[in-house]
């Protein structure tokens, strides 16, 4: 047959070749986008941000035996400035992250270092549910039933060297999944350090659920840090680097403040922020604040790391 | 055409008695909002901590909306504008008292030691109290009667602290934020652009003023006058 008229296809109607190249992302970008609508159209926000897969995890002689903070509040109202400085920001734009796959790099002073993809890094260790209070800097706590496993199972797993003495955490920077670090607020990417020893406390750990299912991206999915005793912001969130040192890193908010936030950073009623008291907290979804227990009421187990140190020199 | 033609003349009264209730009950719009709110636990996962911010800001919304009239005035020649500049100062004092009553009640919980202690050693405390203290004056003397009684001159004096008190609360915002100083510092630049708009209003009057005081009353001292 006779064909009379040329292709209707212009050079217009052809696919940009940025836009083709992005291809694969548009893929990956179209079941978080059903799920977002979904969430939304359910009313239910805090469902947005992550597949909300269940975790099993064992029961922990470390958990509090308070009543843990409502789920709807936990993923709704904290701090992740990747997604916005506002307390309600993270719930609403972490739809962007994507933890999967996701890559972690273990370098420094180690002798088993090297890239990993997280479900084969996470794989050798059984999980734990740790109900652990929480006190942010801002003088607001929580309590949560976290999922994960002592950081310092890992840490001996990748044998850290005589010169390890510090590690250094960094959150994953890229600014399409994490809008918020194309503002100046902080020095991005984000990053914490911990002392080995602080690091290998049973207290500590590397997380990757909260109530019962996966971490949702809001409180920092993949995986994140939590260490108990010290005010939230030393609970990295979203970790694409364990880095093994030997001097003491510098750290997010330390860079941006440093009268204000130090490198310890350990929950102390008796040394307050400089622009306001930590002797009182407000436990969310109580009318009266309570007092800030010394490291956070987690004494029996972290004073005597800091046996002899002036705590008001190291905060 | 005449300046002020956009509300003419024989409607004013007219427009007065329709708007200004439609503007009261506007401003109480944040009040409202944040009882409908602490009622049906719409307040987010710390309630107070909302009701707190959101009193702040409506003291430092209404005191610049109150900065405005004036420059506003001036440029658009709708002196109409002047009647409403009282209410919304006043209504600056009101959130200013919501303000003040929420730390001592719900966030303090009458704690009066520790707030003696907070505003004695808080920078962000002392400036914040500051700028709330220096609006009860102005809201003592906001009728007619106490500008009959102090004088045009003297009452305008007195109520040149607005000022002060709009630039201690944007102080008091800017030092209370952890990092992000973006929206202070957007309050901090309309506060400005306004305090300029009348440093250069009264430059360019000296002139004239000099030459006959009677011709070039100050604009704020007969705004005073204006019942």
């Amino acid at each position: 047959m006779l064909v009379r008229r040329a292709p209707d296809l212009k050079w217009r109607d052809v696919t940009p070749e940025p836009l083709y190249l992005r291809r694969r992302e548009f893929l990956t970008a179209v079941p978080f986008a059903l799920g977002a609508a979904r969430a939304v159209l359910s009313g239910d926000e805090a469902l947005a941000q992550g597949s909300g897969e269940k975790l099993e995890a064992a029961k922990s002689q470390y958990s509090t035996t308070e009543t843990p903070t409502p789920f709807k509040d936990v993923t709704t109202y904290n701090n992740f400035y990747e997604f916005g400085t506002d307390k309600g920001d993270p719930a609403r734009n972490a739809n962007t992250l994507r933890p999967r796959p996701w890559t972690v790099t273990i370098d420094g002073a180690v002798t088993k270092g090297g890239k990993f993809a997280i479900d084969d890094l996470l794989k050798p260790y059984k999980l734990e549910e740790r109900i652990y209070r929480h006190r942010c800097v801002e003088g607001w706590s929580i309590v949560v039933p976290w999922i994960g496993f002592p950081l310092g199972d890992l840490v001996k797993a990748v044998e850290p060297t005589e010169k390890a003495k510090f590690i250094e955490f960094t959150t994953l920077m890229d600014q399409r999944q994490m809008p918020g670090e194309r503002s100046p607020v902080l020095d991005w990417p984000y990053s914490e350090g911990l002392r080995l020893d602080e690091a290998k406390n049973p207290l500590t750990i590397l997380c990757v659920g909260l109530y019962g299912q996966v971490l949702p991206n809001q409180n920092g999915a993949p995986f994140r840090l939590v260490v108990p005793w010290k005010y939230g912001f030393k609970s990295i969130k979203s970790i694409v680097r364990i880095r093994f040192v030997e001097h003491q890193p510098a750290t997010a908010w330390n860079k941006s403040a440093p009268n204000e936030y130090g490198f310890y950073s350990n929950v102390n009623p008796n040394v307050d922020h400089p622009r306001w008291s930590q002797a009182k907290e407000r436990r969310l979804g109580e009318f009266t604040k309570r007092p800030t227990l010394m490291f956070n009421g987690y004494g029996d187990q972290v004073a005597s790391m800091y046996t002899g140190m002036d705590l008001k020199k190291y905060y | 055409m005449q300046r002020g033609g956009l509300f003419p003349r024989t409607s004013t009264g007219c427009m007065n008695k329709l708007v200004k209730p439609l503007v009261f009950v506007a401003c109480l719009g944040p009040l409202a909002y944040l009882a409908w709110g602490a009622l049906h636990d719409q307040l987010g996962a710390n309630p107070i901590e909302e009701i707190t911010h959101e009193t702040g800001v409506w003291t430092l919304r209404f005191l610049t909306l109150t900065l405005l009239i004036t420059p506003l005035r001036r440029w658009t020649g709708w002196n109409v504008l002047i009647k409403y500049r009282r209410m919304l100062g006043l209504f600056a004092f009101f959130y200013g008292c919501l303000h003040f009553t929420t730390y001592i009640w719900l966030d303090q919980f009458f704690d009066w030691p520790g707030m003696v202690k907070d505003v004695a050693k808080r920078p962000f405390i002392t400036v914040g109290f500051t700028a709330f203290a220096l609006m009860i004056p102005l809201a003592l003397t906001s009728t007619t009667a106490s500008i009959r009684w102090l004088g045009g001159r003297r009452w305008n004096l007195l109520h040149r602290l607005v000022y002060v008190s709009a630039i201690l609360g944007v102080i008091h915002y800017l030092w209370l934020v952890k990092a992000d100083t973006s929206r202070p510092i957007r309050y901090g630049v309309i506060v400005a652009v306004l305090l300029l708009a009348r440093l250069i209003h009264t430059v360019r009057q000296r002139p004239s003023a000099s030459m006959s005081r009677v011709a070039a009353p100050s604009p704020v001292s007969q705004a005073a006058r204006t019942p």
